[in-house]
């Protein structure tokens, strides 16, 4: 019972410190690649894999998901309906034409994401107008004075083109000098939360393959 | 044939890994004190009335692959989800998990599956941890009914996302309902705090462990950070001083 719960842990810690070593040891004396490394990428090779497979389980867990709405007449069971019909539709499409199932991304799925996409720069600007109404303070002030700022310097206004001192001078230095410097400030914070998250990991104490027991 | 940035990376890795240790013993004998994050006090109070009105929590997981540098935010979030299944074990609905990657989906039911066995819950929905989409739009509209349709009354979003993350903060603000956000993506973090109710940025991702369960190894990891960080200032500090005093490039 006990062995049920080390080895698991075992293996995932071995593992792990195997890719890791390959990350840092890339190269053998002889100057090809050294043997972790090659470890390392046939570990990750078989990661790929078994990804893979995941996706399979997860479009049989989608079609179950829309399936019991179906079932159970739920509010939307339309749109599931619809979700399990062009599922099969594509992939029958697939099978019989597998050379011209590009088309169904490339006219069906590209265009709902593109409009999507329209939508969010919809969603964004009345939220943004509401951010004030939900948290007014300093930051918030400045992060909407900058955004308007931003956008007056990006697009050119109607008969007046660029706006003289914010195109040419305010929106480079907003953009290139402060916004750059302070996202590096948050990509190594990032970077720093992801290197402890993985040594816990490493360490065992987080383990998502056991449930996070 | 190990060069001086192979050698580099070993050694902060050694650094934070021996910091982690001994913090964390030292933690065990006296906690330290974090600076208050309110997002975090308010999950609380929002979990707590998930549990007495009978309500769902939705926890999303972003698309970050778990084979990817971007799980790490994900991995966050199912630690979380695990610490909101417990706390929410004494309600009616277990939590709901959505996410755009298939390993990241097994994983979610594989936690809350764990969750359901400690607790009072007698069945486990397998349904609980939902794949809803491969593509970051199609997750979004995927996990979009889920906010509306499924009686839930708080959500958080932890993981990788990108813009999309605001179409799931705007679903969860017509329901009038609570919303933690955080993401490691920049483009999600600006999006995120024009529009979550509760938005987490940058490394505040990475705290949530620390600040929702409090043992000493997310304590350590959370000093752990901050020590690397200062590090971090004080070597380009030094580098700019020295590429001006001698005009090292």
């Amino acid at each position: 019972m006990r062995l049920r719960g080390v080895l698991p842990t075992a293996i995932a810690i071995a593992s792990g410190l195997l890719v890791l070593a390959g990350y840092f040891l890339t190269h053998s004396e002889s100057g090809g690649l050294s043997l972790l490394a090659e470890i390392q990428m046939t570990m990750l090779n078989w990661a790929v894999i078994l990804a893979g497979f995941a996706i399979l389980i997860g479009i049989i867990n989608l079609s179950m998901v829309h399936f019991k709405k179906i079932q159970d007449k739920k509010k939307g069971s339309v749109y599931s309906l619809l979700l399990i019909f062009s599922l099969i539709t594509t992939f029958v499409f697939g099978l019989l034409e597998p050379a011209r199932v590009k088309i169904v991304f490339t006219m069906i799925q590209l265009p709902v994401e593109a409009s999507l996409m329209a939508l969010l720069a919809i969603t964004l600007t009345y939220a943004s107008i509401r951010l004030l109404h939900r948290r007014f303070d300093l930051i918030s002030v400045i992060f909407l004075i900058t955004s308007v700022l931003v956008m007056l310097g990006t697009i050119p206004l109607p008969l007046l083109g660029n706006i003289p001192g914010i195109s040419n001078w305010l929106r480079p230095i907003l953009s290139r000098v402060v916004a750059t410097s302070g996202a590096r400030g948050i990509l190594l914070g990032v970077a720093l939360g992801t290197l402890t998250t993985g040594l816990r990991i490493l360490f065992g104490t987080d383990r998502p393959y056991e449930g996070n027991k | 044939m190990t060069n001086i940035l192979e050698l580099a990376g070993i050694g902060v890795v050694l650094l934070s890994a021996v910091l982690l240790v001994v913090l964390s013993i030292i933690y065990r004998k006296k906690s330290p004190t974090f600076r208050d994050i309110p997002a975090f006090t308010r999950l609380r109070l929002a979990v707590g009335r998930v549990v007495e009105d009978g309500s769902r929590l939705h926890l999303s997981l972003g698309h970050g692959s778990l084979t990817s540098p971007q799980s790490a935010s994900a991995l966050a979030g199912l630690a979380l989800l695990r610490r909101l299944a417990n706390l929410t074990s004494a309600g009616d609905q277990p939590p709901i998990a959505s996410s755009g990657d298939a390993l990241m989906t097994i994983l979610a039911q594989d936690t809350l599956h764990s969750a359901a066995k400690s607790s009072v819950q007698t069945s486990f929905d397998l349904n609980a941890g939902r794949l809803t989409g491969l593509t970051p739009f199609s997750y979004a509209s995927g996990a979009i009914p889920i906010i509306h349709d499924e009686k839930v009354s708080a959500n958080v979003l932890m993981g990788n996302f990108g813009v999309e993350a605001g179409l799931l903060t705007d679903a969860a603000e017509r329901e009038s309902t609570f919303m933690l956000a955080g993401s490691d993506n920049l483009s999600a973090q600006a999006v995120i705090y024009a529009s979550a109710q509760e938005p987490l940025i940058g490394e505040e991702v990475f705290a949530t462990g620390a600040y929702v369960e409090a043992n000493s190894i997310q304590a350590a990891s959370l000093t752990v950070q901050d020590i690397l960080r200062w590090l971090i200032i004080a070597s380009i500090l030094i580098g700019s001083l020295l590429t001006l005093i001698m005009g090292v490039k």
